[in-house]
């Protein structure tokens, strides 16, 4: 199969380039984009760059612009692809080496929410109760793998990527808002009122389309605005 | 040699379960911690764990019992695991869940609102009776859960991170360990990081397998650096083949498939499991029914166009429990399978999963050696988790006792830390001798040109432990691999990458955790050569029974002269009667 990867190296390189390789996949065992990135880096050319650990669409490593499409490299078949396949670094973060890209801002922004439970009442000596009906609620939430296929394919964050918070922040500022043992759900909306952290999003919904795990960010913020609505009135 | 230094009061190495844990414990004591992670530490390989972990909280079934649940584990391991060990942790259990469930967690739940507890293999109520449901899970996905939470309770608690560094080696002093070096994968920057205490936390080593449900990173790093540093490994030889890889791409399929009712059939469409363990049937331990399965297969009734695995069944469970409680997997049949197992069964084989083994250590955490017959505590040097072999899994693990595993100890390091330098634990000096060591590995990789490469020596690596230290062992086939692995050390010599750039070379990290997984696959081959008997993972055709008279010990290797030593088996659990020896199912 024909492929086209992103090259640039700061060290050596004035400006990135595409380099064009030839890979028999078949011969190689390759399934998934990820294992025939790592052939070719195994035994065609050691110098290609990019992030990967669990090659089971769980790590969030492997994001990365397939074809023109943010995905994971490790869970996206080879056979759904036409050639030459294009491979490209998440659009929107600098990149540091080829496909490796600084994620610096975006998990500036992921802290930004205060991801973590927050519950004022002291704990009890055993588990805190919840329902399943609630325990539901943090389905389609919880599972993020802050991959950033979402964020980095947004236009939104593209033009204010410092003060936009971003689909996978605001999908963790959600989790928590929904989880019924949270007592800060005024603070964290208050958090988001300004201009942009919040309503920067235009329901664009590149989000929705990208995210590897069928996750939908544009609906968790759209429910945060409804409450902020309802906080309002 | 002029090395930047920065000290702390402790060095945690590996962002995964355990790292984060013991991480969390000192960022809240006001600690100086620093976590130095090769990958952003919910990339860690905890992210992966599926089925749940384990507590006596008795949720589902109205009442458990920490001492049964302890009993499973001692029986589980075959006897080879600590009791005292076993005894902390199965305690310590259901606490630990609460303060997870307290940090966060997304468990999933029961009617009444408690946290949901599933069925696993090996959990028995009352010393062995009927099946019990005592593991805590997220849906399937309570690695990635728990993974999250820890890393966002540090974040609460301001822990200071390292991402993308990797530790090179351990820095000796004159009694115990000064800290470590460590490279910035991304500017090739190399530091010294002097800790009062160095904890590691680095997970396992899969990847010295060719299949393996391990992901690319687990490398087996802190085996390397302890090796290197002239203290022991133990057990060494108990590597966890998990009955359900996805045939082919090797991604694990939780043991939870079949605690929530699915079952394995070969290719006649027969339930083996009935015949092998009449008992506990598909909910045996792990290396009783791993066995079992590569039995069907060899005596030719594994499935598919070679024959070469079995079916794991499980659309007769419905399409709500498959979609409630086992999602994650079901993505992960058709992803890499191309099978809904709503449907059709999943192709499954036994596959390299877990090691048993690791870095000898007490109940704190603190590492040991051994001299003399005697242990003694290396200073200022502790580890937990997979990398640590405390022992509480012995020869074989029981299924959903790994992340507890890591939370426990990873908890029990943190506390120990914070009493040690409460009580003074200082810093230990490193002479330059000692910090050149520890960067000989560096040294050579950026010197080598025009050497094999990195994949082609780890290829064949693996390809030995697969084929000569598999599930089913002999001496002759051990012997064999022996002669190629030392043949291939000596390549590994002056094997070199082409790639010599310091900005975010992945290739130098590739071929710095290939000096790992060699030594990880020598004091494997080692100890296993060395165990004339079976017990619980380690199987051989030529020493089939269990061998309680000359067999039940510790194994330890050391690097310098291949040496080999024993220590005893703790059968003294501090509250609770010893568990006699006897035989399993």
């Amino acid at each position: 199969m024909q492929f086209s990867i992103y090259r640039y190296n700061p060290e050596t390189d004035k400006e990135p380039y595409m380099q064009e390789y030839q890979l028999d996949t078949e011969a190689n065992n390759c399934y998934m984009v990820l294992d025939a990135l790592l052939a070719i880096k195994n035994v065609m050319d050691d110098t290609l760059t990019l992030r990967r650990s669990c090659r089971e669409g769980v790590c969030g490593s492997d994001g990365m612009n397939i074809n023109g499409k943010n995905g994971l490299a490790c869970t996206t078949h080879l056979s759904t692809l036409k050639e030459p396949i294009v491979i490209r670094p998440l659009p929107g973060l600098p990149v540091i080496r080829d496909l490796v890209v600084d994620m610096t801002q975006f998990y500036k922004q992921y802290e930004s929410v205060k991801p973590y439970l927050q519950n004022s009442d002291p704990a009890p000596a055993k588990e805190r109760l919840q329902s399943p009906e609630e325990r539901t609620k943090l389905d389609g939430l919880y599972e993020c793998i802050l991959c950033a296929c979402c964020t980095s394919s947004c236009p939104s964050y593209w033009w204010n990527p410092e003060k936009f918070v971003g689909p996978a922040g605001l999908l963790q500022a959600y989790r928590f808002v929904a989880d019924s043992r949270d007592t800060q759900t005024n603070e964290r909306l208050a958090n988001l009122t300004d201009p942009f952290s919040l309503f920067r999003c235009r329901g664009i919904m590149n989000c929705v389309d990208v995210c590897p795990k069928g996750l939908n960010p544009t609906k968790a913020i759209n429910q945060l605005k409804e409450l902020m609505l309802e906080e309002a009135v | 040699m002029n090395l930047a230094t920065q000290q702390f009061d402790a060095v945690i190495v590996g962002g995964g379960g355990a790292g984060l844990r013991a991480s969390l414990e000192l960022a809240q004591s006001g600690l100086n911690v620093a976590v130095i992670s090769k990958v952003f530490p919910t990339r860690s390989h905890t992210v992966s764990a599926q089925g749940g972990i384990n507590a006596a909280l008795g949720n589902t079934d109205g009442s458990d019992d920490w001492r049964w649940h302890m009993y499973d584990t001692v029986m589980g391991s075959d006897f080879l695991g600590d009791q005292d060990a076993i005894e902390y942790m199965c305690k310590n259990a259901p606490q630990t869940i609460y303060e997870l469930e307290h940090m966060g967690l997304p468990f999933s739940r029961l009617d009444d609102g408690k946290i949901y507890q599933r069925a696993f293999g090996g959990q028995t109520r009352d010393y062995g009776k009927e099946l019990v449901h005592r593991t805590c899970c997220a849906a399937d996905r309570t690695g990635h859960a728990m993974l999250h939470t820890l890393y966002q309770r540090n974040i609460a608690a301001k822990a200071k991170f390292f991402n993308e560094w990797f530790a090179v080696d351990l820095v000796k002093a004159e009694r115990g360990i000064a800290g470590i070096i460590a490279l910035n994968i991304e500017t090739g920057e190399v530091v010294f990081l002097q800790a009062r205490a160095t904890i590691l936390a680095t997970g396992g080593a899969g990847r010295i397998f060719q299949s393996t449900t391990n992901a690319h990173i687990n490398t087996g790093d802190g085996f390397g650096m302890v090796l290197r540093a002239g203290l022991p490994l133990q057990d060494m030889e108990f590597w966890q083949f998990h009955p359900t890889g996805i045939a082919g791409a090797g991604v694990l399929i939780t043991e939870g498939s079949r605690g929530e009712g699915g079952y394995l059939i070969n290719k006649n469409g027969e339930r083996y499991m009935e015949r092998y363990a009449p008992h506990l049937k598909d909910l045996s331990c792990r290396d009783v029914v791993a066995r079992s399965s590569m039995i069907e297969i060899r005596e030719g009734r594994g499935c598919g166009p070679k024959g070469d695995y079995v079916l794991l069944k499980l659309d007769h469970l419905g399409a709500d429990v498959i979609n409630k409680r086992l999602p994650g997997i079901r993505e992960l049949s058709i992803t890499f399978a191309g099978v809904d197992p709503l449907k059709n069964p999943i192709p499954v084989v036994p596959t390299c999963h877990y090691l048993m083994g690791g870095i000898p250590t007490n109940i704190h955490a603190q590492v040991l050696t051994v001299k003399e017959g005697q242990d003694h505590v290396v200073e200022g040097l502790y580890a937990a988790g997979e990398c640590a072999c405390v022992s509480v899994h012995g020869a074989n693990r029981l299924g959903a006792n790994s992340l507890l595993d890591i939370v426990v100890f990873g908890r029990a390091a943190g506390l120990h830390v914070q009493q040690s330098v409460r009580e003074g634990l200082g810093y230990r000096i490193a002479a330059p001798s000692d910090i050149e060591a520890a960067l000989a590995g560096l040294a050579r990789w950026e010197r080598n040109q025009n050497g094999e490469s990195v994949d082609t020596i780890r290829t064949e690596l693996q390809k030995i432990m697969q084929n000569d230290f598999g599930v089913f062992r002999t001496a002759e086939h051990m012997m064999e691999g022996f002669k190629k692995l030392e043949k291939l050390q000596d390549r590994l010599k002056t094997a070199s990458i082409k790639d010599k750039s310091q900005c975010f070379n992945t290739s130098r990290i590739e071929a710095l955790e290939l000096d790992n997984l060699m030594a990880t696959a020598l004091a494997t081959a080692y100890l296993a050569n060395e165990r004339t008997e079976s017990r619980g993972a380690h199987a051989r055709y030529d020493f089939p029974e269990r061998d309680d008279a000359n067999w039940l010990k510790h194994s330890m290797y050391f690097i310098e002269g291949n040496k080999i030593d024993f220590r005893p088996v703790n059968m003294k659990p501090h509250e609770v009667k010893p568990i006699e020896l006897r035989e399993r199912e």
